[in-house]
């Protein structure tokens, strides 16, 4: 089976549809972290809003309806929570942050289950991205490579962002040293706020695109929220290009060892955190250098 | 104002004067159910059908059915300590409920101790009625292995060789599993690979099923249950799997509970449960047409379980059992013929026996529904090392 060169080619796209997940997700919290120092727990819960979201605008406007408007409506989530919680737990210390987002995840777990109720729920994937795709050798789903695509576009699009514009340049200023920075005439507290946003925009975006692959269940955001802390730990926390060898390394290291290793599978992408956290604490590629 | 008030409180007086002559007996009932947490569903479709079956079987009994609920939450340190409360505080003559193994595991020896009568309502481990079985616990929903057992046998008879299996590696998973294999190669069937991803930790099956196209099998049988089952049932259609490889399985998979949300892709799945709600027999159909007027939903598997529960209480309580010592002494002596057939619970191991539904889902006019294929006959599950101690029965 593993000689088989079809073998090889459907889990690498399997392991790189698992890491684009990783990505929309995980970006959003490395750079809020990168940026405001701040940990951010319920970030998961705004996945698992958007994939319920997504599900109920599915019914109404089809899939696409969803695919475009979730990101915005999760964004206006992540606004309200910027304005009523985040910004009066900025300077009060990790501990509280911590304790009021992390708090946070159980209200949002018991608000999906009174709004939607304790069944799963699963949406259909939308028509023109039915069936499979003959590809080097394998069928392989085109939904799953539209994920791949979709995380791809959105990691080009924000490399051009944070490399090649203006407030890019005032983005990893702040990440840099964010007192300099608000020294050198950059508002930090509205940037905070724009990428607040975005993160929370991209964690919604995540949920839309998974709620077809997966079922949408009021435990999700919890259950997505390690994965995506060991891959912004693994990749170096506030860095754009962490995040990304840190979903991939997560994507190949989860899907190769679920096939090659299954016995030992559980406890080897822990090894590998546990591995980096000794050898690098501060990450593979961490955002100051 | 002042007389009505004073004439209502007579009447009550009277009334309750009346009913305390009617009713001679108080039978206190503690149910144990999950009201929250990830099987919260499943523990409201067994209340409500439990509730059910009490009105519909218990009103001409002569007993007044008092009721305690406590919220296990699906956890076992919090099942076991509403369990004590149960039999302490509220000092109820019976408990039924109880939707995971985990927390049956947990309060086994409580309610063993005790000497208070469980009638459990879903919670399937084999050790319940095996090696950990008690003359206080009696199942009338089924075991893991019960489910699938028969299956092994059915699949080599439709001419499947060679199946893949796939489960989530904790406990039920490898049990329903096992009982499969243990049956299907005993028919003379090959089992040519086996996928067991983590439990609650695999959201993308990709990686097996990928396995399961190369194992070069005529059929995947698997076991999944709840959000599990979905993901899986819809991914294993998403990469065209369906066309080629036939899935079979427990019936959980595509449990009337899920397949709407399971939508086409669950068509044509063939699985083997205790219950299906398409049954053809007057005793469901009466069931359905209840349940679905007091909840406007479709029973599940876990709502026969509840009526089913409601109905060997009150079966027992005919029997002139009153309290905790002569119903425990009486359940495990229940018989009936309800919406999943005739029922009867195995002396030996105080497991119900039922006979086990082959259906396939298919369309119908109001979306999925289930095919009955075949019948089953009831079979006990062996004993697996459960010793009934002879002073109680």
């Amino acid at each position: 089976m593993t000689t088989d060169l079809g073998f090889w080619v459907l889990q690498t796209l399997n392991a790189l549809q698992l890491s684009m997940l990783l990505f929309l997700l995980s970006v959003g919290l490395t750079v809020i972290f990168g940026l405001m120092h701040f940990v951010n727990p319920a970030h998961g819960s705004l996945y698992a809003f958007g994939a319920y979201m997504a599900a109920s605008l599915a019914g109404v406007l089809g899939y696409w309806g969803g695919f475009f408007l979730v990101p915005l409506a999760v964004a206006a989530l992540g606004a309200v929570l910027y304005f009523t919680l985040i910004r009066s737990q900025r300077r009060a210390g990790p501990m509280a942050q911590v304790l009021v987002t992390f708090g946070l995840i159980f209200v949002a777990v018991d608000a999906t289950r009174l709004i939607w109720g304790d069944l799963p729920i699963g949406i259909a994937i939308p028509a023109m991205f039915e069936g499979q795709l003959p590809l080097l050798g394998v069928e392989y789903p085109i939904y799953r490579l539209f994920i791949i695509a979709l995380g791809l576009v959105v990691l080009a699009a924000l490399t051009l962002v944070l490399t090649r514009t203006q407030i890019g340049a005032m983005i990893r200023a702040g990440v840099d040293n964010d007192q300099m920075a608000a020294c050198l005439g950059i508002n930090v507290e509205r940037m905070f706020f724009l990428v607040f946003v975005v993160g929370c925009a991209l964690a919604g975006l995540a949920g839309a695109v998974a709620a077809p692959v997966l079922s949408v269940t009021p435990d999700m955001g919890l259950q997505i929220l390690i994965p995506t802390l060991i891959v912004i730990v693994i990749g170096g926390l506030g860095s754009l290009k962490g995040a990304v060898a840190g979903s991939l390394i997560f994507g190949f290291v989860q899907t190769f060892g679920a096939v090659l290793l299954p016995t030992l599978n559980s406890v080897l992408i822990y090894a590998l955190l546990a591995a980096v956290l000794v050898i690098r604490p501060e990450g593979l590629l961490p955002a100051k250098g | 104002m002042n007389k009505t008030l004073k004439a209502a409180l007579a009447g009550l007086a009277i009334s309750t004067a009346m009913s305390g002559a009617t009713f001679a007996e108080d039978i206190k009932v503690g149910i144990l159910l999950p009201y929250s947490g990830v099987y919260a569903a499943l523990g409201q479709d067994i209340d409500d059908a439990f509730a059910l079956g009490l009105e519909t079987f218990g009103a001409d009994v002569g007993v007044t059915f008092d009721i305690v609920r406590e919220d296990t939450e699906v956890k076992p340190p919090v099942g076991l300590a509403k369990t004590k409360k149960l039999i302490l505080q509220d000092e109820v003559d019976v408990m039924v409920g109880v939707v995971s193994s985990g927390v049956l595991g947990a309060i086994r020896d409580t309610v063993d101790g005790a000497g208070v009568p469980l009638i459990v309502a879903n919670a399937g481990n084999d050790e319940a009625t095996g090696a950990a079985c008690s003359p206080f616990i009696t199942r009338i929903s089924f075991s893991n292995q019960q489910v699938n057992r028969p299956m092994g046998q059915w699949m080599v008879d439709q001419g499947v060789k060679k199946v893949f299996t796939i489960a989530p590696d904790y406990a039920a998973g490898r049990q329903m599993i096992d009982a499969f294999t243990t049956a299907f190669t005993a028919a003379g069937g090959e089992v040519v690979g086996q996928e067991w991803p983590a439990f609650q930790k695999t959201q993308d099956f990709g990686p097996f099923l990928a396995n399961a196209k190369a194992s070069g099998a005529d059929a995947v049988y698997v076991f999944f249950a709840g959000g599990e089952a979905i993901s899986f049932v819809k991914q294993y259609d998403s990469f065209g799997l369906k066309a080629e490889l036939s899935l079979y399985g427990s019936g959980f998979l595509t449990s009337a509970l899920y397949v709407e949300a399971e939508g086409p892709a669950a068509e044509g799945m063939i699985t083997a449960l205790h219950y299906v709600p398409t049954l053809d027999n007057p005793e469901n159909a009466a069931f359905v047409a209840a349940f679905m007027e007091k909840t406007g939903r479709i029973p599940s598997e876990y709502a026969v379980q509840g009526y089913d529960s409601a109905r060997a209480l009150v079966e027992a309580v005919k029997s002139g059992a009153t309290d905790r010592e002569t119903l425990a002494a009486a359940l495990p002596k229940v018989s009936f013929t309800g919406p999943r057939g005739e029922l009867r619970i195995d002396p030996a191991t105080n497991n119900v026996v039922q006979p086990i539904h082959v259906y396939e889902t298919v369309a119908g006019p109001d979306g999925l529904t289930q095919k009955v294929l075949a019948t089953l006959p009831a079979e006990a599950d062996p004993a697996n090392g459960c010793v009934m101690p002879a002073s109680v029965n």
